[in-house]
């Protein structure tokens, strides 16, 4: 068995969103880089997890990205994996980043591809499923349960007011999302084996974007709360009926 | 040359989600001086020519009813057949579960520039620029669409939907479906309640609740207010509540009319998943919640003593 994992570098959940150079850049300046957590918590840990039941799973990790990507790299190496590899591409375009995924896949020949169900930047949702398309293979989003038996893997996934089970052979791409496993924190064990694990770097195949970001904005700010004392619940109803016309 | 918006259903019948695809699939065909047009893959129980009331002319439809299951590689490929058929260059999908699975696919297929998440119309003055959200809700980017072919997937409960007069003319096509590799062996969905992405009311708790004994409150108030359920990520992660329930940056993003927080502090992560709520009401005992800042109506108070005396209004309200 052979599974992918795609890691994509984000912003720490909490940094400040400012944008820079007229609003066309993200102000990257004293920005904490964490891997992207539904890579993270649920695919790569999911990937583990199949790892730990199959020893002889071959595990690697991508990352399309510049060489600051790369402590993020070693960060998920140091919660398992046996090697990874990093496009050497700062691209943006999901269909540029996509394609350097499914060439090196190509050449791999994956069983298993997972990806978080989106990346907490740019909330793009797309990686997965073009990937999926360019390597002609099945693909599950927003997936809450994977198992594998044999070459069948069932999985669940999210739909409105519900879930769905669906079995699937392989090859097959999944993308994660909460259920799928629980979070776990890199041990010391880890952190020193990632150092030594290999991290290929790898040029990108040439692909024309099919999207540019032009800009970037805030939302405006809202105008401010209206405080309703808690003994006079009842009026926050009257405003919400009367005023802000919600009910 | 047209717009053609991709209807979703489930259970026999359109989603509402796709009512609003539909609107804006057709103000974006009157921008661009063209025709909207629908598609739909298999079967519903809805009298489709009414989907004319939306601005479209013509309700396309293949209904194999194999594909009133979704296999995205399946759809793709039907829906790139469709295209090819109909001559349309946008295509507009609702962001919900099977947009997210097909518009992707779809994209590569046709070499298209997709837009995921927009939330308005593009501007077409100069080129094909369309906003989207990004950092979770707390930005917005404006992504160019460089093809020939473009497709946009739109956010749920971003777009109104616009109710007019009108008939469409329901033509079926004839495409072959190819065999599906994915194959579904259950559903399960919760029974009555409002899907929490579609919802236009959204009563939330969080660990300021307790316990999940004391979700009877917030369920009583769902169900007067015809709303949906959700809940801060501890909750969920505490079993209180479901998984799907759990919304935030690391959850489900959602932007209904009303979302009433209870008992949940407003961390940053909780904020990206509910900050394009149009109003929001923060009942919490910390006058130094920061939901507060957020809010549009915040009451400072136990839960355990507001909640009831809200319910009591809203049934008065309802007249019950
Ligand atoms: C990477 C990352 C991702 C995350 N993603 C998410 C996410 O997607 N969604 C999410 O929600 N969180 C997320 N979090 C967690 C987030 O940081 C907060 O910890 C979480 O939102 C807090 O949940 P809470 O408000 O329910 O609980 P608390 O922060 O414990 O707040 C409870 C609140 O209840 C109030 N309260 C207590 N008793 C009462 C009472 N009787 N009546 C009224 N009010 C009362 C308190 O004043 C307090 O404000 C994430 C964290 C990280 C690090």
């Amino acid at each position: 068995m052979k599974i992918l994992v795609c890691i994509s570098k984000t912003p720490d959940t909490t940094a400040k969103i400012a944008f820079t150079d007229n609003n066309t850049k993200f102000a990257a300046d004293g920005v904490q880089w964490i891997i992207n957590p539904y890579d993270e918590w649920y695919a790569l840990v999911r990937a583990l997890e199949l790892k730990e039941k199959d020893a002889s799973t071959v595990l690697h990790l991508i990352n399309v990205g510049g060489a600051d990507a790369e402590p993020v790299i070693r960060k998920a190496l140091a919660l398992g994996g046996d090697e990874a590899i990093r496009v050497n591409s700062d691209s943006r375009d999901s269909f540029t980043i996509a394609s350097q995924i499914a060439t090196h896949a190509k050449s791999v020949g994956y069983d298993l591809i997972l990806t978080g169900k989106e990346t907490i930047d740019y909330n793009g949702s797309s990686i997965g499923g073009m990937v999926a398309e360019l390597l002609d293979m099945p693909y599950i989003s927003l997936a809450t349960k994977l198992e594998l038996s044999g070459t069948t893997a069932t999985v669940t996934r999210e739909i409105e007011g519900g879930e769905e089970i669906a079995e699937v052979s392989l090859p097959l791409v999944v993308a994660c999302q909460k259920g799928m496993a629980e979070a776990r924190i890199p041990n010391m064990r880890g952190i020193m084996a990632a150092r030594t694990k290999q991290l290929k770097v790898i040029e990108p195949v040439a692909v024309e974007a099919l999207t540019s970001i032009s800009s970037f904005g805030l939302p405006p700010a809202k105008a401010g709360v209206k405080m309703i004392p808690a003994e006079q619940a009842e009026e926050l109803v009257r405003l919400l009926h009367e005023e802000a016309r919600a009910i | 040359m047209s717009v053609l918006i991709y209807i979703d259903h489930a259970d026999n019948q359109v989603k509402k989600s796709s009512l609003e695809a539909l609107s804006y699939g057709s103000d974006l065909a009157k921008q661009l001086g063209t025709e909207a047009d629908a598609l739909i893959l298999g079967t519903v129980e809805d009298d489709l020519a009414l989907l004319g009331k939306y601005g479209v002319r013509n309700v396309y439809q293949v209904s194999n009813p194999q594909l009133n299951q979704l296999d995205a590689q399946v759809f793709t490929a039907v829906i790139a057949d469709a295209i090819s058929k109909t001559g349309a260059d946008t295509i507009v999908f609702s962001g919900n579960a099977t947009g997210k699975a097909v518009a992707p696919r779809l994209s590569a297929r046709l070499k298209a520039g997709l837009v995921t998440g927009a939330v308005a119309l593009p501007d077409t003055a100069n080129g094909f620029t369309v906003k989207k959200t990004v950092f979770s809700g707390k930005a917005f980017a404006f992504v160019q669409l460089l093809s020939p072919i473009k497709i946009i997937s739109v956010n749920p409960n971003s777009y109104s939907v616009k109710e007019g007069s009108g008939s469409a003319e329901i033509s079926s096509l004839d495409i072959t479906v190819p065999a599906p590799k994915v194959k579904v062996t259950a559903t399960n969905k919760v029974s009555g309640s409002v899907p929490l992405g579609e919802a236009e009311i959204v009563v939330s708790g969080g660990r300021g609740l307790k316990g999940p004994e004391n979700w009877g409150m917030i369920e009583e108030l769902a169900g007067l207010l015809g709303a949906a359920t959700a809940c801060s990520r501890p909750v969920a992660d505490s079993h209180w509540r479901p998984h799907h329930e759990h919304v935030g940056q690391t959850g489900l993003a959602i932007a209904p009319n009303l979302y009433i927080a209870v008992g949940i502090s407003g961390a940053i992560q909780h904020l990206a998943g509910v900050n394009r709520s149009k109003v929001i009401v923060v009942i919490n005992k910390d006058p130094e919640a920061p939901f507060f800042k957020q809010a549009d109506y915040g009451i400072v108070g136990d839960a355990f003593e507001v909640m009831p005396k809200v319910i009591d209004a809203v049934k008065k309200l309802k007249g019950k």
